[in-house]
């Protein structure tokens, strides 16, 4: 899709309705988008193995706001639904929590949504992901709305994205 | 102070004692190596069957998982692919097995593609419930279904990777999360190679 600028139609959302910025991690590809409260940041998911019915997605998102905001879902056309989960390990035990209420982020705060503490989980995944393709992906924030990102499919090992992944406006406008 | 009250307060003490201080009986139940492991026979994801009596003499690389997980046991899988190449000719004298503990969903058909993505030295293997329980049992591993929201289903298990001597006696663990070069160097130490 080509780059985009900012669409009067979003220009007027980011007045009115407190929305969502998207930033590009790396700062060599970082588009400055910084209209809302909330940024994405580096979305990225892990290639998938042959079969199975699931894959798991990662991002980082920050607020710049004075209020708290909350991560309460996300859809993607690749899965059936996508769901937010928290891993912990304890006592060698790997426990996986279903996140029912979504995840918070504080005024000011930011939370990693990376390995070894949560992912969003494609459940019922109608593809494979393979290294190198982008997942459309869009993040359902309580308030501010609906986000587009696009991670960046990375190795099956990969413990951290590489920066390649795409983010996008409030209302799905490309930032790239 | 009298006597009396010496004797008194004594008692108090012993009895205070008794109370607070009850001396814990050490029980041992055990010593040495933890009793973890044990012959078991399931079948791989090549079709064959594996019994793991047949590998005598050839340290084993256990592990357990589901490949309805999206995140951790593909990253395992991967990582312990790596390893094996890392350690080149050497990883041909271990034998690494990833043992499913959901053997409803991870047959030996659906176990076979999964495995096309990693070294083809690790074998997945699986069973009827009742033969991968067993296997679970033997190396005290915890495993529970978990509901997600779909009405599907994910798994809390034991995590870490079981490290077995050429006997097949328990030498140690690689946790959950731990570096690769500490992994590296107990993989190197279970095949009595120099640690580094």
């Amino acid at each position: 899709m080509p780059p985009r600028a900012l669409s009067r139609r979003s220009a007027r959302r980011a007045l009115v309705a407190a929305p969502v910025a998207a930033v590009l991690g790396l700062p060599a590809l970082a588009h400055d988008y910084k209209v809302g409260m909330l940024a994405g940041a580096s979305p990225w998911a892990r290639a998938t193995p042959p079969g199975g019915t699931v894959g798991a997605g990662h991002l980082s998102i920050e607020s710049r706001g004075a209020r708290a905001e909350r991560l309460v879902g996300a859809t993607s056309p690749v899965a059936g639904h996508v769901e937010l989960h928290a891993m912990t390990v304890e006592n060698g035990v790997m426990r996986m929590r279903p996140l029912d209420d979504g995840l918070e982020v504080a005024p000011g705060g930011h939370v990693e949504i990376k390995p070894g503490g949560y992912h969003l989980m494609f459940v019922d995944r109608k593809q494979p992901l393979r290294e190198g393709e982008h997942v459309p992906l869009t993040l359902e924030i309580r308030k501010a709305g609906k986000v587009d990102v696009e991670p960046v499919v990375e190795r099956v090992e990969a413990s951290a994205p590489t920066g390649r992944g795409r983010q996008a406006g409030p209302d799905g406008d490309r930032t790239r | 102070m009298s006597a009396f009250k010496v004797i008194r307060y004594g008692a108090l003490a012993v009895g205070a004692a008794l109370l607070i201080g009850r001396p814990v009986e050490p029980r041992v139940t055990a010593i040495g190596r933890p009793e973890i492991g044990g012959p078991f026979r399931l079948v791989a994801h090549t079709g064959a069957v594996f019994e793991s009596g047949d590998l005598r003499g050839k340290p084993l690389v256990v592990f357990f998982g589901f490949t309805h997980c999206p995140d951790v046991r593909p990253t395992a899988l991967a990582t312990l692919s790596q390893d094996l190449r890392d350690l080149g000719p050497d990883a041909d004298l271990l034998q690494a097995v990833f043992v499913t503990l959901d053997p409803e969903r991870d047959t030996g058909e659906a176990l076979a593609q999964y495995m096309q993505a990693f070294d083809p030295r690790i074998l997945a293997l699986t069973g009827t419930p009742e033969e991968v329980k067993a296997v679970a049992k033997a190396y005290k591993v915890h495993s529970e279904k978990v509901p997600t929201a779909a009405g599907d289903y994910a798994m809390n298990h034991t995590a870490s990777v079981f490290l077995m001597g050429r006997e097949h006696r328990f030498k140690g663990t690689i946790a959950q999360g731990e570096s690769r070069e500490a992994a590296m160097m107990k993989l190197r130490l279970l095949l009595g190679l120099k640690a580094a």
